[in-house]
């Protein structure tokens, strides 16, 4: 077939006792965008990367326009006309653009060309990149352009985008499909592995399924639903709904007033934010990315200094304590806890080399008294987490470094929930998660919330805050525009005031 | 004052020894191999160095001994036991990726050892002491520069006045601060050294730039021991006095922030430190404190650096670190 630009035949590859792919079968056609969807630890990134050359099938064979390849280094990728922008991003930090682009090619090292020729393909597909940037300089969407146009500077006409939404805002994800869009007009092959239903659903063809290593069938976006494609990719019918419970005595938790911030450039990162979060109630944090969300939290978990206002916390007996001026651990001690999902998943809090058991036992030592730890605790709260959020590994003492990327996620995020704070701080607490287990995080929280935890929940998608917060504080440009009863109020309201300085508050 | 820029042309001959002992290292550990064994390297450097000299001319006879052809001789036997270190430590742990620090260590064990046995032997076999005659000696530490030049006031003894060694360590920064910065193989080194995964991906072969690198770094740290044995030591071998040297040079990467130029000035100022007891003497004040002031510098700018979080003074992001494609 002339369309057909790779084929995977009967692939299989195991990780000692891991099976991670089994009996795949796939083809990756010219012309047409195909969405890699399956649940976490399904083998997605596994698969792609025995085409990019990182890793080499155990038995199987790869077609590349029709002919039998081996594909032994991510050189012979290139040869084929592969190019992959992987989950973690393959850049020198210390080099510009420019230099990163041509790493490894055998062509004369002429930045001028060099400079020339990247805008050419940004002019081409829609996207612009200062090849004199330093990448350490970049933001992580300004990195991810890099990534590809290195890899389009290598012509590749087969690309691989390994989640790359994952730490997009919408905005950015918006610029990326229609980049993505243009190349398909272009007849180049794309993959794009996501697990944003909404997003296969706007912008493939094809969608290819995978469940626990095995490959299950490729179906037309068109002819399908969310539902159908949630289902192929469970193996058996699920609901997805979240239960929004009241809690009957709500009481005040954490009371904020007046809280400002300024960086180190001197600019207002948070103006004058008031708000009460109560316990049994999960506040929903909504604002364009970038409005002082991550300030927010950051400045409750004391890691932000703050230039004036109070944040107090109300414990057990009714007494408010002031956290301004506390250090973080003290907060911690205090009852607040966080789950913040940093965009470098083992970069915070996880270390790669240890398993489930004793990265719990990294958030719970201070408690145990005397010199020898306590096993038995962190071993129930890493079963707990293994089981309630069914993540993919063989056993509790497994180097997490090794499990598959949302995998990881859930260590992060189920050791916060399940640790039990009275203040629970979440932020982007899905990213890089699959659909069911987004819902079974979502329960969690709700759980918390009935135990009489006060949550912060900050997220992206307004769908999903309006389903599960009971109140949403929208921020802009570091001010609160509103905070709104989520029962009552719709998508549009948010939208309005996520994009209106100051708003008008009457709720609360 | 006077005093000051005496010290400092005073400290040139010690300084050279630290500037290829740093230039080594900062090439080897630019490919992201940590090697800590620059202390036996340096040791084999100043052996070697110094057999191969005294080798040469026992073998023409003293008076047809050439100056020039025993320096060549004396770089190129330190230079290759130097190399060798850094193919046995690229073995053990880019093929066999064995911890890197661990092997650094053990190669510092191993290197002073076969540098002082080497020098036992030679010592029983040439019955007395090894060394060179006195012309090589003075050939070894010859003041190439013109007089006129010396005699500028304050600065012409120290630009000016110092042996040969001095001007080619100068040129071997020189020309690797032009390679790291201008050449396509110099950008690919940096590469390795920074993000493996990267490179690997874009298709450079890791093992043959960090095996190069470390044999390279390790031949030119060498060239540094063979130095010191040749001009300060006064080409003779005394076991205990090169004692130090490797560390001082491993911490004066760090302070020179992996950049070669930096290394020339960086070598004048630890050089003039480490001898400064001879000339500043305080009442009360112990020298062996005066040797401890460079690590007293080194750490300052350490703590300067992580404080002012500046991306371009931090070591190669994978410093230390095996890689290995399969593993995550
Ligand atoms: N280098 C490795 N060593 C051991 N096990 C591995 C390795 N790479 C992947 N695995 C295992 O293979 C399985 C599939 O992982 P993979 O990363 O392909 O999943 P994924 O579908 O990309 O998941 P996610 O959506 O969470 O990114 C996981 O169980 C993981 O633990
Ligand atoms: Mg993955």
């Amino acid at each position: 077939m002339q369309n057909c630009a790779i084929e995977l035949k009967n692939i299989r590859k195991t990780f000692g006792p891991v099976v991670a792919n089994d009996g795949i079968n796939l083809q990756i056609n010219r012309g047409e965008i195909l969405c890699l969807l399956g649940e976490n630890g399904s083998g997605k990134t596994t698969l792609m990367n025995m085409l990019s050359g990182i890793y080499q099938p155990d038995s199987g064979s790869i077609y590349a326009n029709g002919e039998e390849v081996f594909i032994r280094s991510p050189h012979d990728a290139y040869k084929y006309g592969i190019g992959m922008i992987h989950q973690h991003y393959h850049l020198v930090d210390v080099f510009t653009a420019a230099q990163n682009i041509i790493l490894g090619l055998d062509e004369k090292m002429d930045i001028a060309a060099v400079n020339d020729k990247v805008k050419d393909i940004c002019d081409r597909y829609g996207f612009q990149v200062d090849p004199r940037k330093k990448v350490y300089d970049m933001s992580v969407s300004q990195k991810q352009t890099v990534e590809i146009v290195k890899v389009l500077y290598r012509g590749a006409e087969i690309l691989i985008l390994d989640e790359p939404t994952a730490v997009l805002t919408p905005q950015e994800t918006d610029k990326l499909f229609a980049v993505l869009r243009n190349m398909r007009a272009d007849g180049k092959a794309i993959v794009l592995i996501t697990h944003k239903l909404a997003e296969v659903l706007s912008v493939s063809d094809k969608v290819a399924i995978l469940r626990k290593g095995k490959y299950i069938a490729t179906v037309n976006t068109k002819e399908t639903s969310q539902q159908e494609l949630t289902d192929m990719m469970v193996g058996h019918s699920v609901t997805l709904n979240i239960d929004r419970p009241k809690y009957d005595k709500p009481a005040d938790k954490l009371i904020i007033e007046g809280l400002t911030v300024t960086d180190r450039e001197g600019i207002k990162r948070l103006d004058n934010v008031s708000f009460t979060a109560k316990t049994g109630e999960i506040l929903g944090v909504a604002g364009i990315a970038g409005s002082g969300q991550r300030e927010l939290l950051e400045s409750i978990t004391g890691l932000y200094p703050i230039t004036s206002g109070s944040i107090k916390f109300v414990n057990d007996k009714s007494e408010n304590i002031e956290l301004v001026g506390k250090t973080p651990m003290q907060i911690r001690q205090v009852g607040v806890g966080m789950g913040f999902v940093p965009e470098d998943r083992l970069g915070m809090g996880l270390v790669g080399s240890m398993g489930m058991t004793n990265n719990m036992m990294l958030r719970s030592w201070r408690k145990g008294k005397g010199v020898f730890f306590n096993k038995k605790e962190p071993e129930n709260l890493a079963n707990k987490v293994w089981k309630d959020l069914e993540v993919v590994t063989p056993s509790t003492e497994f180097p997490v470094r090794r499990m598959s990327g949302g995998n990881i996620q859930k260590v992060l995020v189920g050791r916060e929930i399940a640790s039990r704070p009275p203040v629970l701080l979440t932020a982007y607490a899905v990213r890089g998660l699959d659909i069911n287990t987004s819902y079974a995080i979502y329960n969690l929280l709700t759980e918390q919330k009935m135990n009489g935890s006060a949550v912060m929940y900050v997220g992206e998608e307004l769908d999903v805050l309006l389903e599960l917060c009971d109140r949403i504080l929208v921020l802009c440009a570091g001010q609160v525009s509103g905070i709104v009863d989520a029962r009552k109020t719709t998508k549009e309201e948010i939208g309005l005031l996520m994009t209106t300085v100051g708003g008008s508050k009457e709720a609360n | 004052m006077t005093n000051l820029f005496a010290l400092i042309a005073a400290a040139g001959t010690y300084a050279t020894a630290l500037m290829f002992g740093t230039l080594g290292e900062t090439l080897t550990e630019k490919s992201g191999n940590m090697n800590l064994g620059v202390e036996g390297i340096m040791y084999m450097g100043g052996i070697f160095g110094l057999i191969a000299a005294n080798r040469y001319e026992a073998l023409v006879g003293e008076a047809a001994s050439n100056g020039f052809l025993a320096i060549l001789i004396a770089i190129i036997g330190a230079f290759a036991a130097g190399a060798v270190a850094g193919l046995l430590f690229s073995f053990i742990t880019v093929t066999l990726r064995a911890n890197q620090n661990v092997t650094g260590l053990a190669m510092t064990t191993f290197g002073t050892g076969v540098a002082k046995f080497a020098g036992e032997h030679m010592r029983n076999a040439l019955g007395g002491y090894v060394s060179v005659s006195n012309h090589l000696k003075a050939s070894f530490s010859l003041k190439i520069m013109p007089s006129f030049l010396q005699k500028i006031p304050f600065v012409g003894k120290i630009l000016f006045g110092q042996p040969h060694f001095f001007y080619l360590g100068i040129l071997v920064a020189v020309l690797m601060h032009l390679f790291f910065t201008k050449t396509k193989k110099g950008l690919y080194l940096r590469a390795v050294g920074e993000s493996p995964v990267t490179a690997d991906a874009a298709g450079i072969n890791i093992t043959k730039y960090r095996y190069l690198a470390t044999i390279i770094g390790g031949g030119i740290s060498a060239i540094g021991g063979m130095v010191y044995t040749m001009t300060t030591a006064g080409c003779v071998w005394i076991e205990a006095s090169l004692g130090g040297v490797g560390w001082l040079s491993v911490a004066l990467v760090i302070f020179c922030t992996w950049k070669p130029l930096n290394a020339i000035w960086g070598s004048m100022l630890f050089g003039s430190l480490m001898i400064m007891y001879l000339w500043i003497i305080l009442p009360f004040f112990p020298t062996e404190l005066y040797k401890i002031l460079p690590y007293v510098v080194t750490i300052v700018v350490l703590i300067i650096a992580s404080m002012r979080n500046n991306k371009e003074k931090q070591p190669p992001a994978n410093l230390g670190l095996n890689y290995f494609r399969e593993e995550r």
